[in-house]
């Protein structure tokens, strides 16, 4: 069971975009950090345990000048090994900031040369993977940049093919994901770089999903086909796909092979957003139809077959979910996003 | 955002507007003869084949502020005349109206199906001018030639892009609060039951494979909603069955509209969010709508045809309290579009900046819902 906590209030309602709320939980800090994408802005939201918010900040994407504010499509914390760096995607290209936002450390314009006219130009889908940050964009293309640990060194290291449709979202597995048993300490970052190698999955507007070996340069490994539906929203725990589509299935995946473990006809409308509490195998999905799922990913030790069990369903009257998240490792508290509402919802298990 | 949306979002504005626009002809006990002129004259600006091919351009989205200029050119095509107070209250329920479609839309693709359903309703207002119904289905099939072939994907970012621009819009409507479907507090209410979209399941089951792709197992969840499988696809041709009722006549005869839309909930500070970047854009947009609709025919309330004033509201007072009452940073004539005014433009639009003030969002409190009731019992 879930109960509503309070709400966090915002300068301007979100965005009907997917994957519109990126959270950075800093436990050490007692903090937890908001990010929503509410049009040609996005704001940031940091609040303390009981939602209390102490600070926030606003956004833009560059401008050109001449030109109508362009819009934000995503905002999303990459956690790297020695750092933490916001990363914002519009139509005009790529701002990466330190992590509250405070500074840019590095622009990418992007490339529209051969789009149609009839092509809408932006850079979608945002993860960390190791020290590289990848970024999606609408040609299908997914850009690796090398971040260095410190400064504002960072450089473009690979393209990666692999999509012909736009990407929508990309997932990654990362260090503290690998390492259920916290040993390295909640929230604490990597010690050495051999400890970061991480998978990684990216999905596109025709539902196909590709699987990459991260790398100095990236491998992919696995392709798996769309249906018809765009996949929206994708996650990756322990060797496990987790895809979320427009017409709302849930499926799930064995990254090394693509094969399919799991199909949950699971919203009645589309997808918009997935998220994991790695610690404890949990999932969650939140769809326009107003829905938030919660289900427990397992392995069957037996057969090494994945399995899932649907745990809990939320939902948020009369709102059009466009993000939601965990606030905490172990899944019991999350945060919704809707269409048009200027506030963050929060839900706590009792 | 997309750049295929401007054909949806104008004929669908332009299919609501003549929704309205009839209905209240009607209600005024406008002559038949005049009320089918006026429409006839619309009809025949909206689907002008130059303006059309203009339309179905790859472009980004109007401003909201350039749309709202063509629609109180294209109220003003015929020998009737609008009020401001009258025109603004046309806008608002034009755009709740397909803000509530867009949303409700069970697939992105559906608001193709909406988009037919006005034009199918277009076609019964001028169904004895045979010229006029051949043009609109030109549309129609530029429609389809456009808009066919799109994947699921494309549709969902132009029903992202349609969003968008709706957003932060909260205006009460009449008829949606009578109908239950938009709440108290502008929001709409969106139904957990009812035929799933096509090509969607009836959420609920669970299905579990081994690695050689044979189903091992089998178990359902509760999702909360109360859903029924999707009963039939409408039609994406010419002609046929639409299934989706959204998009058609709300207006119809036997349900006498009070058009009754309580301003008090404008948005002051998003809707000036877009219009205070003052945008050398704009002068682009102005300068292209000139061009199209100057080459258009404008009647002039004179000569053996003499115009009439349209009002959106049940009375002249209530109409004149309107005026009064109007935010202050909608512009307080329509623009006139000519080259010599974009200065003025770009003047107006620093006026508007300089009047922007931020405002704090509403809390949805009970009591704040409250306020709201009393305001509207009051109007």
């Amino acid at each position: 069971m879930f109960r509503r906590e309070r709400s966090i209030p915002l300068r301007g309602s979100a965005a009907a975009l997917c994957n519109n709320l990126s959270v950075l939980q800093l436990p050490v800090h007692n903090l937890t950090h908001f990010g929503v994408v509410h049009g040609p802005s996005a704001q940031l939201v940091s609040a303390a345990p009981e939602g209390v918010p102490l600070a926030q900040r606003q956004l833009h994407a560059k401008e050109r000048a001449g030109v109508s504010l362009p819009l934000i499509t995503q905002v999303h914390w990459c956690v790297l090994p020695f750092r933490i760096l916001l990363v914002l995607t519009s139509h005009r290209g790529i701002q990466m900031y330190e992590s509250d936002g405070s500074v840019m450390v590095y622009w990418h314009a992007l490339d529209s040369g051969d789009a149609s006219p009839v092509q809408a130009v932006f850079a979608r889908g945002i993860a960390s993977s190791g020290h590289f940050i990848c970024v999606g964009t609408w040609s299908g293309r997914v850009l690796v940049f090398d971040v260095p640990a410190k400064g504002p060194n960072i450089v473009l290291s690979e393209e990666l093919a692999g999509h012909l449709t736009s990407v929508t979202d990309i997932a990654s597995e990362h260090a503290q994901e690998q390492d259920p048993a916290g040993e390295k300490g909640k929230g604490s970052l990597c010690l050495s770089p051999q400890d970061c190698i991480a998978d990684m999955v990216t999905a596109d507007d025709s539902g196909l999903l590709c699987v990459w070996r991260s790398g100095p340069e990236f491998k992919l490994l696995t392709r798996i086909p769309g249906f018809g539906a765009p996949c929206t929203s994708v996650q990756l725990w322990q060797g496990i796909v987790a895809a979320g589509y427009g017409n709302g299935q849930l499926c799930l995946y064995e990254a090394s092979t693509g094969t399919l473990h799991a199909q949950i006809n699971a919203h009645a409308r589309a997808i918009c957003a997935l998220d994991l509490a790695p610690m404890v195998g949990k999932l969650l999905s939140a769809a326009e139809d107003t829905f938030v799922h919660i289900w427990k990913l397992n392995r069957n030790l037996k057969n090494g077959c994945i399995e899932v069990e649907h745990c809990h369903g939320e939902c948020v009257p009369d709102t059009q979910v466009c993000g939601a998240r965990f606030c905490d490792p172990s899944g019991s508290s999350l945060a919704v996003t809707g269409y048009d509402l200027a506030e963050i919802l929060r839900f706590s298990s009792v | 955002m997309s750049m295929r949306t401007l054909p949806l979002l104008f004929l669908n504005l332009g299919g609501e507007m003549l929704y309205i626009l009839d209905q209240r002809l009607r209600a005024q006990n406008i002559p038949g003869d005049k009320a089918r002129r006026v429409l006839h004259d619309i009809i025949s600006t909206m689907f002008n084949k130059n303006f059309i091919e203009e339309l179905f351009k790859p472009q980004e989205l109007y401003s909201k502020k350039a749309l709202r200029t063509i629609y109180d050119r294209l109220a003003h095509a015929s020998i009737m005349r609008l009020n401001q107070a009258s025109m603004d209250k046309l806008y608002d329920l034009m755009t709740m109206a397909l803000k509530y479609q867009v949303l409700l839309c069970p697939r992105p693709k559906d608001v193709l199906l909406v988009t037919f359903n006005h034009l199918d309703a277009i076609k019964g207002f001028i169904r004895d001018n045979p010229a006029l119904v051949h043009l609109v289905d030109e549309t129609s099939q530029q429609l389809i030639e456009a808009y066919g072939g799109l994947s699921a994907g494309e549709f969902q970012l132009i029903r992202q892009t349609l969003l968008t621009f709706f957003q932060d819009l909260h205006i009460r409507v009449s008829i949606f609060l009578k109908d239950k479907v938009q709440n108290s507090n502008g929001r709409f209410v969106l139904p957990v039951s009812g035929p799933v979209p096509w090509e969607t399941e009836v959420p609920g089951l669970i299905r579990m494979f081994d690695h050689k792709g044979k189903e091992v197992k089998r178990t359902e969840f509760r999702h909360g909603g109360n859903y029924i499988a999707a009963l039939k696809e409408g039609s994406f041709e010419l002609y046929g069955d639409r299934v989706l009722k959204l998009g058609t006549n709300m207006y119809s005869a036997n349900r006498p509209v009070e058009t009754h839309t309580s301003g008090a909930s404008k948005n002051l500070a998003s809707q000036s969010q877009q219009s205070i970047a003052p945008n050398p854009l704009a002068k682009e947009e102005l300068n292209f709508l000139a061009k199209l609709m100057g080459g258009m025919e404008i009647r002039k309330p004179s000569g053996p045809e003499p115009g009439f004033r349209l009002n959106l509201f049940t009375t002249d007072e209530e109409e004149e309290q309107a005026a009064l009452t109007r935010p202050e940073e909608l512009p307080h004539e329509v623009v006139n579009i000519q080259a010599t005014q974009d200065q003025q433009r770009n003047q107006e639009l620093a006026r508007i900046m300089g009047e922007f003030e931020v405002t704090d969002q509403p809390r949805w409190s009970a009591s704040k819902g409250d306020d709201l009731l009393a305001m509207m019992d009051e109007l």
